[in-house]
């Protein structure tokens, strides 16, 4: 089938701001939305510009706005899309070129809530243990591929750029409910402060645009349940 | 259901119910306010004297004015119920994951509310 692509297009060496091309592509409806986005960079116009890497929806690369939402576009099928399909890049972070955005920001929120294990207690000579039941409390948090739709789709977030996002906050969610972790009470004090977790709003966008399914504002709820009520 | 919430916020479409409950609960948030303010400037008129204050009053119940006062108060209405929705959601584990039906649910006393205080407001206007 021929559908047509709207894809937002910005070249910093020519653009001064960014504008829509259309594109013709010949796809079968079971293709998902990359492989008309390579359609057209294969066989039509080989200047555009996205990242892909695993196209399998787990490297988190392909993430942009899909028909206005944030969607891998390797995990939407071109029959679901409609006729035409409007592509854009995920708001809020500079443009580098097309679709591709600088998530070196986002990177660095998140870093900045410790996503890694901290522990003062001496190692045990083998594994740390954890019971099925401690292991359930951060499960949902633990599937996050660090695609950015969740925080490119969060008004807050829009709104001031300094605020960590719901993205940074399920990865400290991870840990902070991790029982063998000790580091709960220094990410929790990073996220009473002003651009953390009381920016959230509660518009649920995050939970929507998530391609893993993470609930992500009831982790964010349990965070700001553990500042409020001291109940990790 | 698809809407666009125009302007800065604008080039993102809205799926879940959770948007359009935030944007109606920050338009109306605004719009009481400007109205506190508006409000704090007439009461002040009290300290000029008076014949000001009568005068500013009167201006209030001036038919031309009760449609404003409805508005208002569908704005306090919507406010207050959804500020408690966010409050539940906040406070009560679950309450996240039925967050659009407790927005039906806001939908639902707002009307209780509104309509009949609407009604009450409106009708001197129209029945003598």
């Amino acid at each position: 089938m021929q559908v047509t692509l709207r894809i937002q297009r910005f070249d910093p060496e020519r653009d001064e701001k960014p504008h829509f091309e259309e594109y013709q592509a010949d796809v079968e409806p079971t293709d998902r939305l990359l492989d008309a986005l390579n359609y057209v960079k294969w066989y039509v116009d080989g200047s555009l510009a996205y990242r892909r890497s695993c196209a399998h929806g787990i490297c988190g690369s392909d993430a942009m706005r899909v028909n206005g939402r944030n969607r891998l576009a390797c995990k939407v099928l071109v029959r679901d899309l409609g006729n035409p399909i409007t592509v854009a890049p995920m708001l809020s972070f500079q443009l580098i070129k097309d679709l591709v955005v600088d998530m070196e920001p986002f990177f660095a929120k998140y870093r900045a809530l410790k996503p890694y294990l901290i522990a003062d207690d001496p190692p045990p000579e083998k594994e740390r243990l954890q019971s099925p039941v401690d292991r359930e409390r951060y499960e949902d948090t633990t599937k996050c591929i660090l695609c950015a739709c969740c925080t490119t789709s969060c008004p807050p977030f829009w709104a001031n750029g300094d605020f960590y996002g719901p993205a940074a906050i399920v990865n400290a969610h991870r840990f902070i409910f991790d029982s063998r972790d000790h580091g709960a009470d220094e990410r929790l004090a990073t996220l009473n402060e002003r651009n953390g977790i009381w920016r959230c709003r509660t518009v649920f966008n995050c939970t929507e645009a998530c391609p893993r399914g993470i609930k992500v504002t009831e982790a964010m709820e349990d965070v700001k349940r553990a500042l409020m009520l001291r109940n990790i | 259901m698809q809407a666009q919430v125009s302007g800065v916020l604008g080039r993102y479409t809205a799926n879940k119910l959770g948007m359009y409950a935030w944007a109606l609960h920050r338009l109306t948030g605004i719009g009481v306010i400007a109205f506190l303010l508006v409000h704090i400037i007439d009461t002040a008129f009290v300290m000029v004297g008076p014949e000001l204050y009568n005068e500013a009053m009167a201006l209030y119940k001036q038919p031309f004015f009760r449609p404003f006062e409805v508005a208002l108060a569908a704005a306090v209405i919507y406010h207050a119920l959804n500020g408690i929705r966010v409050t539940l959601i906040d406070f009560w584990e679950g309450a996240a994951r039925i967050q659009e039906r407790l927005f039906y649910g806001v939908l639902v006393l707002f009307a209780l509310l509104f309509l009949p205080s609407a009604f009450i407001m409106l009708r001197p206007l129209f029945v003598r």
